[in-house]
């Protein structure tokens, strides 16, 4: 196979991704995140109306007269199904939701609920102090496995290359608003497996060839790897994004968020493993020095 | 890593045809219980309602410290020792001492063996924290005397939420602990709770005491509203009999008054005491007291001796339903406040199973075309060893009687779209190796050798992301990492047992071919 020189780009690209990462980072703290009614509290219902000519407005207008907080309403899959959230959410009252659905119906005619959730704002808190733990562990498990496994510079260029999917991922759900809920942080910490995985792969193969080139310097030494593993890097992940796909678009409406996020990751895990992780071993100055000194030890 | 001994050859096919049975078990039926496993649905697939009930314990703890002062009073009269000045504040007990005795009572109830202040000796701890400041006490729960209250309330309110829901009917309910506070209800098929959560948020405390005769609100006596909420009325707080002393109640029809009433037994106790209290209040009102509002307030015509009565009220027939089944399960120790629901209804959960088979089909006919496209005859060994990665993981959800959840089946493809990255690894390894190596089974044989740590890093990986996501997530995600956890492990089982067996047969008799991959 032709060989591809993706070193000459380290720097062009290096640029690219501090771009993203800063412009990420600039949405996240000054737009911030949508956070779902898992995070942030409140209630949501999916609700199938019965005829197409039930649009929007009029549905946003009846909520608007219920007195619930700010009410947004969206389109779910297809005409007749939509989701609304609001801020209100009382449990504990038993006719709370069927008071909602008699003044509904008198408005629009009859509609079905098809799912409702109600969080108070104790859960809520909970439940996003524990998926922000969840983030933090599996870095940090990441982050120790592969320093058992391999030396610092390569565990440095791993976590550089995770940090960098999860922040542009997560930049990506801030700059079109989409919504964070718990299946994000299930699919962000499967980006962060799929992220280390895939830079393994290559790491694995630039430590076999440190040994194997005693003479080749890590710049090109890098290439070489990335042109060996080239191959499979882009079957697992054309696979791997096939059958994301299919979530995509057959597997619902509940579970689009999770698949689009999972298909940044893997476009993003896929380019940062060869981008940034590789990169770092060559500012970090890797040398056959680097494994003979670790394997002495 | 191409030799198979017969017996491993052996081991690994029983192995996979025992698992894959289970799989196909879901499909069909048998009469018995452990060839029959079925795959456990989620709430998300099957329909249902998820409430998280948490109890207000400051209630039990103020009621609590109210039976602690009165104990206290008691210990230090037997021990001659004069306290004034008791008060509960902040969930705490004051109260003064004379300064003469304040090493006597602080010894008293911080001494190991103290009779007052219970020492928990697995805690190394007493029930009270206590705080002296000249003449003046405070007594507070400790942390783990709290954590013993909370239990022991926790352990009573799960009871009353047990029977609540049972006796409501709906099947197979799912009761949970959650830390010391908190109950979880799963009610698979219900989609609409209303009923449950208007049944679990009332505590029934009931109880019957005498509408004061004068009018005027005095030591002795409340002031409680009406349930109607129109009018009000001053009783005495003296309980004559409470919820406790019931032993049934159910609706009946009152054939006098033609209304719905509640009709109760009491035991043998409550019945002699309500026998005595009506015989000496013949003429005045008995106010019927639920939750510190009053239900009624019928006037005593005779003396009820037989422990029979009626509760009248403004019921309909399905609130004197729901009244007899919260006073026959009896009254929670605390209130519950519902603090989190999550209902799915039956044909979005139907709705969901369709798009997720949908999705998983796609998906595996998608990566096997890919699959068979790059590798020809390997890309078929790869697929097998797909397939029965799918019935095996499949098969161990089923016989574990794991949950499936919606994200649990995007976990399933997930697997799918990964799982071959092992056998690409392979391949792609081999492929390098007989560059270099005429003798193909020794470039087979170390194209194996040589990715496999590789393969292992690469799973371990997700394997921890997994791991932590099952241990940090909850409900439907926890059904993602299910899936995915052992996703992996049937994915390295299939590449290694059964992928690797078959090319191992495949190489051996095709060893002088000239492009074997």
């Amino acid at each position: 196979m032709k060989t591809i020189y993706f070193n000459k780009f380290y720097k062009s690209f290096n640029i690219l991704s501090g771009i993203l990462i800063i412009a990420s980072l600039v949405f996240l703290v000054f737009k911030g995140l949508n956070f779902g009614v898992d995070f942030k509290g409140g209630t949501l219902i999916e609700l199938r109306t019965d005829k197409s000519s039930a649009n929007i407005t009029k549905i946003r207008d009846s909520f608007n007269q219920m007195n619930l907080g700010d009410v947004s309403v969206k389109n779910f899959g297809n005409e007749t199904d939509f989701v609304v959230k609001f801020e209100k959410q009382n449990s504990n009252d038993p006719k709370f939701i069927e008071e909602i659905k008699t003044k509904l119906s008198n408005s629009i005619g009859t509609v079905d609920f098809r799912r409702v959730e109600n969080v108070g704002p104790k859960v809520s808190a909970e439940l996003l102090r524990s998926g922000v733990i969840a983030i933090a562990l599996s870095l940090a498990a990441m982050l120790l496995y592969i320093w058992i496994r391999f030396e610092w510079q390569f565990s440095l260029g791993a976590i550089l290359a995770l940090f960098h999917d999860v922040i542009i991922t997560l930049g990506v759900f801030s700059v079109f608003s989409l919504e964070i809920n718990l299946s994000i942080v299930a699919a962000v910490l499967t980006i962060v497996g799929y992220s280390m995985n895939d830079t393994v792969v290559i790491f694995d193969r630039v430590r076999e060839n440190l040994r194997k080139y005693a003479d080749v310097k890590i710049f090109e030494l890098t290439n070489i790897s990335i042109n060996e593993t080239l191959s499979r890097t882009i079957i697992t992940s054309v696979t791997t994004l096939l059958a994301l796909l299919s979530i995509f678009i057959f597997g619902g409406e509940i579970l689009k968020g999770f698949s689009l996020a999972m298909i940044l990751g893997v476009i993003f895990g896929t380019y940062s493993s060869i981008y940034i992780a590789n990169p770092v071993l060559v500012s970090l100055k890797v040398s056959q020095r680097t494994i003979v000194k670790e394997e002495k030890e | 890593m191409l030799y198979f001994s017969k017996l491993r050859v052996f081991s690994v096919l029983i192995f996979t045809l025992i698992i894959s049975y289970f799989t196909i078990s879901n499909f069909t039926k048998v009469d018995d219980e452990f060839f029959s496993k079925n795959i456990k649905l989620g709430l998300d697939l099957q329909g249902g309602s998820y409430l998280l009930l948490e109890i207000d314990n400051n209630p039990v703890i103020v009621q609590r410290l109210q039976s602690k002062v009165l104990e206290l009073k008691k210990f230090f009269k037997d021990k001659n020792i004069k306290i004034r000045n008791f008060s509960i504040k902040d969930q705490s007990i004051f109260f003064d001492v004379n300064i003469i005795k304040k090493e006597e009572v602080l010894s008293l109830l911080d001494d190991d063996k103290s009779e007052i202040n219970t020492y928990f000796q697995q805690f190394k701890s007493h029930e009270f924290d206590i705080e002296n400041e000249d003449n003046s006490f405070k007594l507070t729960y400790s942390d783990y005397g709290l954590v013993l209250l909370k239990n022991s309330s926790l352990d009573q309110a799960i009871e009353t939420v047990r029977r609540r829901v049972d006796e409501v009917g709906t099947n197979e309910p799912n009761i949970l602990k959650r830390g010391n506070d908190r109950i979880l209800v799963e009610l698979p098929g219900l989609d609409d709770p209303g009923r449950i959560k208007s049944l679990l948020g009332k505590t029934a405390n009931l109880t019957f005491q005498f509408v004061a005769t004068n009018q005027e609100q005095s030591f002795g006596t409340e002031l409680l509203q009406y349930e109607s909420g129109d009018r009000e009325a001053i009783v005495s707080k003296r309980i004559i009999i409470s919820g406790d002393n019931l032993v049934d109640a159910k609706p009946t029809m009152n054939n006098q008054t033609n209304q719905t009433v509640v009709s109760f037994s009491l035991d043998r106790v409550g019945a002699r005491k309500f026998g005595k209290a009506t015989s000496s209040g013949v003429g005045k009102s008995l106010a019927i007291i639920l939750d510190g509002k009053i239900i009624s307030s019928p006037t005593v015509q005779e003396p009820i001796v037989g422990g029979n009565g009626q509760i009248s009220g403004d019921f309909t027939f399905q609130s004197a339903t729901d009244l007899a089944l919260l006073l026959r399960s009896g009254a929670l120790p605390a209130p519950l406040n519902i603090i989190e629901e999550r209902t799915v209804g039956p044909d979005l959960g139907k709705d969901s199973i369709n798009a997720g088979i949908m999705s998983l089909i796609i998906g595996f006919i998608l990566v096997v075309a890919f699959m068979f496209y790059k590798y020809r005859f390997f890309g078929l060994i790869a697929n097998l060893a797909l397939i029965s990665n799918l019935f095996l993981l499949v098969g161990i959800l089923t016989l574990f009687e794991a949950t499936l959840t919606l994200p649990g089946i995007a976990g399933i493809i997930l697997t799918v779209g990964m799982a071959v990255d092992a056998n690409v690894l392979i391949f792609e390894r081999i492929k390098e190796e007989l560059k270099n190596e005429n003798n193909s089974i020794i470039a087979f044989d170390s194209g194996y050798t040589k990715s496999r740590t590789t393969i292992l890093d690469a799973n371990i990986t997700t394997l921890i992301a997994a791991v932590i996501l099952f241990f940090m997530g909850s409900g439907p995600i926890k059904g993602f990492s299910i899936t995915l956890g052992i996703g992996i492990l049937t994915t390295l089982f299939s590449v290694y047992f059964i992928a690797r067996l078959i090319t191992a047969y495949y190489v051996i008799k095709n060893k002088h071919k000239e492009k074997l991959i």
